[in-house]
């Protein structure tokens, strides 16, 4: 069983290494593909992170009259953090307020001159609050609004969220991001379809040079497996080393791709992205060259190879 | 069905071509254990299609063929393939594998019949031995002549120590001298007790073997004598 293992192994290998230039245009073909795979990974990986910062700059802020009680207004925060739509609330009093206002404004002397004028703090308390979906913040201004502490106490000064822009950009890269997924994935069945065809000719291609060494397997009666085994382990050689190869482009793909993509993007550098889940992208390259390989020499095999 | 001690036995084996062309019909014979078989005929006379036949190259149109009395066009091709390891083939054309080494050649045929590697090692020069070509092992096919060229494949074929030996015009390219010296070798292969079914359109080998002849004519076995001679 093992010398049977062996032989096979070391068959495949051999038709792998002999037939230099039909193992190239084979290897270079599935490489196209698993680039694209990859590339498409890399693509989501971009798109998102700039959504979710875009996301995690919107939020909404809600000011209080400068004579509403400090415990009533603690109270719809507390209230504001138990909804489920809510992914953080934080109170600003109106001496933070008023701290952070002059911090933001250092520089503007006269400003800061017209606030001493004034003599008394003319902020109000403000509490931040981050939705976990940008299409939530409507429901939960009309919730503060409603609130019945709120009315009896008409404490309310104004509710700010996102600005129109906004809403239109995070739609639009919603969008952006839903039709690049479903492309990509279109565009990965047709290049694995012609991945599978091309490999598929390959080994058709090995099976028709290998003709007179498989002529005297079968005159002497080896088994079915003996016979076909190698030419499978052959398809799944071209996947792995199609898989290496795209890995290895990816270095510096990824390399010039971080620079320039994260100074435009914002977010995430998917250099260091990649180097991170190199593991999983190992995995998902290799893993999906071997699995076309396999199942393309599989198809050929079973087509071109009766014994 | 037929006798015990049989080993091959055609039952009116008929094979029909589309377009009506009959290659074989009605063909009936049996094959004893340790026969020596010439089946000689001009070319066309079903020679060749009877051999595939028994190796389920090809399937009859009618009536079957059994070897150790098992229909070898009633099984799966993994029986066949164990059947086939029961048989060792010769052809005209030698059909070696030209970038392997005579030694290599026949270790091939040991490995693909799952054969450990000490086998290999002791059996491959052993039958070299047994051909004459034990200082021709370690030559290509393309430095060798033809009737070396055919000995190695002989050896290939008795390697795996078959119950029988199909030889298919093994004799057709060669001279005389290599003719005799490829004869001796089978006929020596018959004395240790394997099977041999030999065809051939050649008179003189027929004649040199003297042994059982069966011979055909337009897909019919015209005469079959126990020690015959070629007449046509």
């Amino acid at each position: 069983m093992w010398t049977t293992i062996k032989r096979i192994m070391r068959a495949g290998f051999l038709g792998f290494w002999r037939n230099g230039f039909v193992t190239l245009s084979a290897v270079l073909v599935m490489a196209v593909t698993l680039f694209v795979l990859g590339s498409l990974v890399f693509t989501g990986v971009i798109l998102n992170s700039t959504l979710t910062e875009l996301k995690s700059k919107v939020d909404m802020n809600i000011y209080f009259t400068t004579d509403a009680p400090e415990d009533k207004v603690i109270e719809v925060k507390d209230a504001l953090k138990g909804l489920p739509t809510v992914a953080n609330a934080q109170y600003l009093s109106r001496e933070d307020a008023l701290a952070a206002f002059r911090e933001r404004h250092a520089n503007d002397q006269l400003t800061l001159q017209a606030l001493e004028e004034l003599g008394d703090n003319p902020l109000g308390a403000v509490i931040n609050v981050q939705a976990k979906d940008p299409t939530q913040y409507d429901s939960i201004a009309k919730f503060v609004s409603e609130m019945p502490v709120i009315i009896e106490g008409s404490m309310l000064d104004k509710i700010n969220y996102y600005d129109e822009r906004q809403r239109v950009a995070i739609e639009r890269l919603t969008r952006i991001t839903n039709s690049a997924n479903q492309l990509g994935f279109a565009l990965i069945i047709l290049l694995a379809f012609i991945t599978v065809a091309i490999t598929f000719n390959t080994i058709r291609l090995v099976i028709y040079t290998s003709r007179d060494e498989i002529a005297v397997m079968r005159l002497v009666g080896a088994d079915q497996m003996y016979v076909r085994a190698p030419f499978m382990i052959e398809g799944i050689l071209y996947g792995a080393s199609a898989g290496l190869v795209t890995l290895v482009l990816f270095y510096p793909f990824t390399y010039w791709l971080g620079k320039t993509t994260q100074s435009f993007f914002g977010g995430i550098n998917v250099f260091s992205y990649y180097l991170l889940h190199f593991p999983l992208f190992f995995a998902l390259i290799i893993g999906s060259g071997i699995i076309l390989g396999g199942i393309s020499s599989f198809l050929a095999v079973r087509r071109y190879l009766t014994i | 069905m037929g006798y015990d001690s049989e080993m091959i036995y055609y039952d009116r084996v008929s094979k029909i071509y589309p377009g009506d062309s009959v290659a074989l019909e009605e063909v009936s014979f049996t094959v004893e254990p340790g026969e020596f078989i010439s089946i000689v005929g001009h070319s066309g006379a079903g020679k060749t299609t009877l051999l595939k036949m028994l190796l389920a190259e090809e399937q009859p149109s009618s009536g079957a063929v059994f070897f150790e009395s098992i229909n070898i066009h009633d099984i799966s091709k993994r029986e066949m393939n164990s059947i086939r390891r029961k048989m060792g083939t010769v052809f005209q054309d030698y059909r070696l594998l030209p970038q392997k080494t005579a030694y290599e050649n026949i270790a091939f045929a040991m490995e693909a019949a799952g054969r450990t590697e000490e086998e290999i090692r002791s059996d491959v020069p052993h039958v070299l031995e047994l051909v004459d070509l034990g200082d021709k092992m370690n030559n290509f096919p393309g430095e060798l002549s033809g009737g070396e060229r055919q000995r190695v494949a002989i050896a290939r074929a008795i390697v795996n120590q078959p119950d029988i030996i199909i030889a298919d015009e093994p004799t057709g390219n060669l001279d005389p001298i290599n003719t005799y010296d490829v004869v001796q070798i089978l006929k020596r292969i018959n004395d240790l007790g394997t099977t041999v079914i030999l065809t051939t359109h050649n008179k003189g080998v027929v004649d040199s073997v003297g042994k059982r002849v069966i011979t055909m004519d337009r897909g019919k076995v015209v005469r079959d004598d126990r020690e015959g001679k070629y007449i046509l």
